[in-house]
């Protein structure tokens, strides 16, 4: 059949099918009252499609024109993203992941939590052994001068115990913590991808950072303040830069280990399972940035008071990782 | 051999799906411009927010973090696959087995653009995008994504009334589909650029210039007021 022939015949097809494409791609304010995609796509879309994309093969074969070619291979394409796509809703998709996919993305992958989190409180542990031992340690992770200021910040003989300021100043804190904390996260993820050798240097360095502080603000008295202010927040942030180390580590492990699959496909099946927890992890550093900047910062609870929240928030994440979505629905 | 950067995706129909993927320049025009984007914005809201003291830092930080690691993400999700930078540039990011780019994909390739960034003015991924096959920097490769040229509508078949002109000459079907797409692309040519490239068949085919070129295509596709 000559090209001519072949387009006449067919332009309606095509000319139809262009339709449904534009108003499958219109956002939903610029959709007429009969245009509902569902109904179309489960109509006479996917019928269509493949009559498309035999138009197409055809066209190849018998080597109409390219430009013919090209409008067919659009058409196909279209037809073939909107046919393909995965849609879920939105909300239901967050219930599930909160109350299922999360916590059991984060047990099935327990190995690669339970190594991140070694990583980090292993080297704290250390460092806050050895600056317990011989207190000039912290010089060598942190200038003199850094250590002054973490002292003043926490002096119990400040006028007001911890830092209380006005809410502005709660807003601004608030923004640099998501900021650097998150920004923090995701490095910690990503490096995985050089054989998990950059998780493994956030970890360990920011193990040793918290280690070191922690023993020195005790050598020097300060444990009230200090820990009053960190024990709130600490749950959600630390267990949420293991997370995102253990994500990393996966990344890694895939590189190292691919085993039957090519390097690539490792990494990209172990990022996809790995997915829920970083979601779940930003989702953790949002919740620890808003208890940072307004609830620790706050000077008027009682210590008890304080500690028994920051207490709670602990139990409340062993029993969530614990225990949330072992029901398969 | 065909040289050029087509990417093939099978489709369940068995039929080949064709998209040029982008190379090095255009994304790096591409980047270009959304970091020109995004700081004017920054500007802008500096200025702004600076009458509102520490709350206006507390915003911008916040601003700073979205549009650091969420910026790309949100464009491609919403916006078929493409920053304006992309856009402009007729880019769009898509899943390699040719879907849209959804959460997963976004936001893992977008994560791991910090390692891309690495050692320094992403050469990390720069390195990966010229030795990797699809053109892909290291988060496209962890997230299974592929930068493609968005293919611009083009108008198919005869595009100039020219009479149909028989071809008397024979001519395998590689030879008649040159001068058909010959009559496709004429229009974008200039005159002397056509009749330059017209003049090429002259030993083949005497006297030929466009506007005889023009009737053979159009005789090739089909048509036959004239016989």
């Amino acid at each position: 059949m000559r090209q001519e022939a072949f387009e006449s015949r067919h332009a309606d097809t095509w000319a139809t099918f262009e339709r449904w494409i534009a108003v499958l791609a219109a956002p939903r304010s610029r959709r007429g009252p009969d245009d509902d995609p569902l109904a179309l796509i489960s109509k006479n879309f996917p019928a269509m499609y493949r009559k498309i994309c035999h138009h197409l093969a055809l066209a190849r074969t018998r080597r109409y024109s390219i430009g013919l070619q090209q409008r067919l291979n659009q058409l196909a394409l279209d037809g073939h993203q909107h046919l393909y796509r995965t849609r879920t809703p939105f909300f239901t998709a967050i219930g599930n992941f909160l109350v299922r996919d999360f916590p059991g993305t984060f047990r099935k992958q327990w190995r690669f939590m339970l190594a991140s989190t070694l990583m980090f409180y292993l080297p704290a542990v250390g460092m806050a052994l050895a600056v317990v031992a011989q207190p000039e340690v912290i010089y060598s992770l942190l200038d003199p001068v850094d250590v002054s200021q973490m002292e003043e910040m926490y002096d119990p003989a400040n006028d007001i115990i911890g830092r209380e300021r006005g809410s502005d100043s709660d807003i601004q804190m608030f923004g640099f913590y998501i900021y650097n904390n998150i920004s923090i996260g995701f490095r910690t993820f990503a490096g995985g991808l050089l054989f998990g050798l950059g998780s493994l240097f956030f970890l360990v360095f920011n193990g040793l950072f918290f280690g070191a502080i922690t023993a020195h603000l005790a050598v020097a008295g300060f444990t009230g303040t200090f820990s009053s202010f960190v024990i709130g927040h600490s749950s959600f942030e630390l267990t949420a830069i293991t997370i995102f180390g253990g994500v990393g580590l996966m990344l890694g492990y895939g590189a190292l280990a691919p085993g039957r699959k090519t390097r690539w496909q490792a990494i990209r099946s172990r990022a996809r399972d790995g997915l829920p927890l970083i979601y779940g992890g930003t989702l953790m550093l949002v919740a620890a940035a808003f208890v940072e900047a307004f609830w620790s910062s706050t000077a008027w609870p009682p210590l008890s008071f304080k500690y028994a929240v920051g207490s709670f928030l602990w139990v409340l994440h062993i029993f969530y990782f614990w225990l949330m979505g072992r029901n398969e629905p | 051999m065909l040289l050029d950067t087509a990417y093939n995706i099978g489709t369940p129909e068995g039929v080949e799906l064709r998209l040029p993927v982008a190379g090095l320049a255009p994304r790096s025009l591409a980047w270009l411009i959304d970091a020109l984007i995004k700081s004017a914005a920054l500007t802008v809201l500096s200025i702004f927010l600076q009458f509102f003291g520490n709350l206006g830092d507390g915003i911008y930080l916040l601003i700073v973090f979205v549009l650091l690691w969420f910026y790309n993400v949100v464009f491609e999700i919403f916006s078929h696959g493409a920053t304006p930078g992309k856009r402009s540039l007729g880019l769009r990011v898509m899943n390699a087995n040719g879907t849209p780019v959804g959460w997963s994909g976004s936001l893992i390739r977008n994560l791991v653009r910090f390692v891309d960034v690495l050692p320094g003015c992403y050469a990390f991924g720069c390195a990966s995008v010229l030795l990797s096959k699809q053109f892909q920097r290291l988060g496209d490769l962890a997230a299974g994504t592929i930068v493609v040229y968005a293919p611009k509508t083009q108008a198919s078949g005869r595009a100039d009334s020219t009479p149909a002109v028989p071809l008397k000459t024979p001519m395998t079907l590689d030879e008649q589909q040159a001068i058909v797409s010959f009559g496709e692309r004429a229009s974008l040519l200039n005159e002397e650029r056509a009749e330059e490239l017209a003049s090429i068949l002259t030993p083949v085919l005497e006297g030929a210039d466009r506007a005889r070129l023009l009737g053979h295509a159009n005789w090739l596709i089909g048509e036959r007021s004239g016989s």
